[in-house]
């Protein structure tokens, strides 16, 4: 089995207007970048976008929203992007806006066959309002839902061409929840080696939750988004 | 300005006495570990690491960020995790300290740091998990905003963050700790006066200078 895609295009054609995409990273950090940029060349529109972040201001999903492609974004941090603010001010985008913490775990929830959780984060709060609460030995939780995407986007530092990714750095962040929350799942990564190169102890997203794997070609580097060839 | 927030965070850094895991937010608190020299204070950032060291201008790299996004570097120890066992360190109570940067807190220690009403201000962040889960919370804040506005009032008029009250908040101006259900005044920061703070607090609190009894003394 061999899930080496020779394109981001090749890996995303299966994208259709309308879907859920999870795309991992902590603002520009671990996000893949390749794929991303794969989105806005593709003709699908009305996403929803699950992801910490919308990028930067015309930089990784900041570009695809720039487009008027994201229909609804669901994360936890949209101050970073000012676009984001500006289209939602004018209805063009819909927001749900989810403590950071609770959007990772409803992800590892969505990928874990979990159905709903209860967490204390946001009880009586503006971003508690609605949800059910519930009294476990004498502390107030509210109900959280799992999070699942028809696709997830991730960023990886190496893969086995089999599927098996390991993470580099802080730039692993939200990867594996989302690797584990979506119906299909597409990685980024720097290097792709043979099957048995990654030693089985330091794998930390097994090949099961992988469907294709695509080589980098946009990276970050300390000067910004930079193309790569080759 | 950039000195007082120093002065702010240098005093922060002081409570923080190892072994220690601290987890530090984005404004005052990114200035503490210019002051810390505690070996046995281990950073916590959400985005996934433990063992946070500071910027390091020779030795920049784009994939090592702490919660604000700012180059951090390594310590020895360090390791990496993802987004869902950070927060399960947070919400499990794994992280000793939180300290973070805040916009108003009320007589009775709850905060609001995350919404300015009228404003696009649309994160969330890790606040309200970490006001949940850290088992202490300092918080830091100039005392008034750049215009002169009240932000030590009866009741927050920004949204909380969270309805759990936190342990201590330092100011430009003063220390004040919340216990026993009373919010108390236990120290003034270098140049402060006991007039000013009253005339910049709106909250109700106890003068306990000199009569308190710290557990840290």
């Amino acid at each position: 089995m061999n899930k080496v895609k020779q394109s981001a295009k090749e890996a995303l054609a299966r994208v259709k207007t309308g879907e859920v995409i999870l795309v991992g990273g902590f603002g520009l950090v671990g996000s893949p970048l390749t794929l991303i940029e794969e989105l806005t060349k593709a003709d699908i529109e009305e996403l929803t976008i699950v992801s910490n972040n919308i990028g930067e201001s015309g930089k990784g999903l900041g570009k695809l929203l720039l487009q008027g492609k994201i229909k609804k974004a669901i994360g936890s941090y949209f101050t970073s992007n000012r676009d984001v603010g500006a289209a939602y001010a004018e209805g063009k985008l819909e927001l749900e806006l989810v403590p950071q913490g609770t959007l990772a775990e409803r992800l590892r929830a969505g990928g874990a066959g979990i159905p709903a959780f209860y967490t204390a984060t946001s009880c009586g709060t503006d971003l508690g309002r609605g949800k059910e609460v519930r009294q476990i030995d004498g502390k107030e939780y509210v109900l959280e839902r799992q999070l699942r995407g028809n696709v997830a986007l991730i960023r990886a530092y190496k893969a086995d061409t089999l599927g098996n990714l390991i993470y580099y750095k802080t730039a692993r962040n939200f990867n594996p929840v989302m690797a584990q929350a979506a119906d299909y799942v597409v990685a980024e990564v720097d290097e792709i080696v043979e099957p048995g190169e990654l030693k089985p102890d330091e794998i930390v997203t097994p090949h099961l939750y992988v469907d294709a794997i695509v080589k980098a070609e946009i990276i970050l580097t300390k000067e910004g988004v930079e193309h790569i060839h080759g | 300005m950039a000195d007082v927030k120093g002065m702010i965070a240098k005093r922060a850094a002081q409570e923080l006495k190892g072994p220690l895991i601290v987890n530090l937010g984005i404004g005052i608190p990114t200035l503490i570990p210019d002051y810390l020299n505690d070996t046995e204070v281990y950073l916590h950032t959400e985005n996934g690491m433990l063992g946070v060291g500071p910027y390091d201008e020779s030795n920049v790299d784009p994939n090592i960020t702490n919660s604000g996004k700012a180059f951090v570097t390594e310590e020895i120890g360090a390791s990496y995790f993802d987004s869902a066992e950070s927060f399960a360190m947070i919400r499990g109570g794994h992280v000793d300290v939180a300290v973070l940067g805040i916009l108003q807190i009320d007589e009775h220690g709850q905060i609001a740091n995350w919404a300015v009403p009228g404003k696009d201000i649309i994160g969330v962040g890790g606040a309200m998990d970490l006001l949940e889960g850290a088992k202490k919370v300092i918080c830091t804040m100039m005392h008034t905003t750049k215009t002169g506005g009240i932000k030590l009032v009866k009741k927050c008029s920004y949204p909380i963050t969270s309805t759990r009250k936190v342990d201590m908040l330092i100011t430009n101006l003063a220390v004040f700790k919340f216990e026993e259900g009373e919010m108390r005044l236990v120290e003034l920061m270098p140049g402060a006066t006991i007039e000013e703070v009253e005339r910049k607090t709106e909250a109700t609190f106890v003068n306990c200078i000199g009569k308190e009894n710290r557990e840290e003394a």
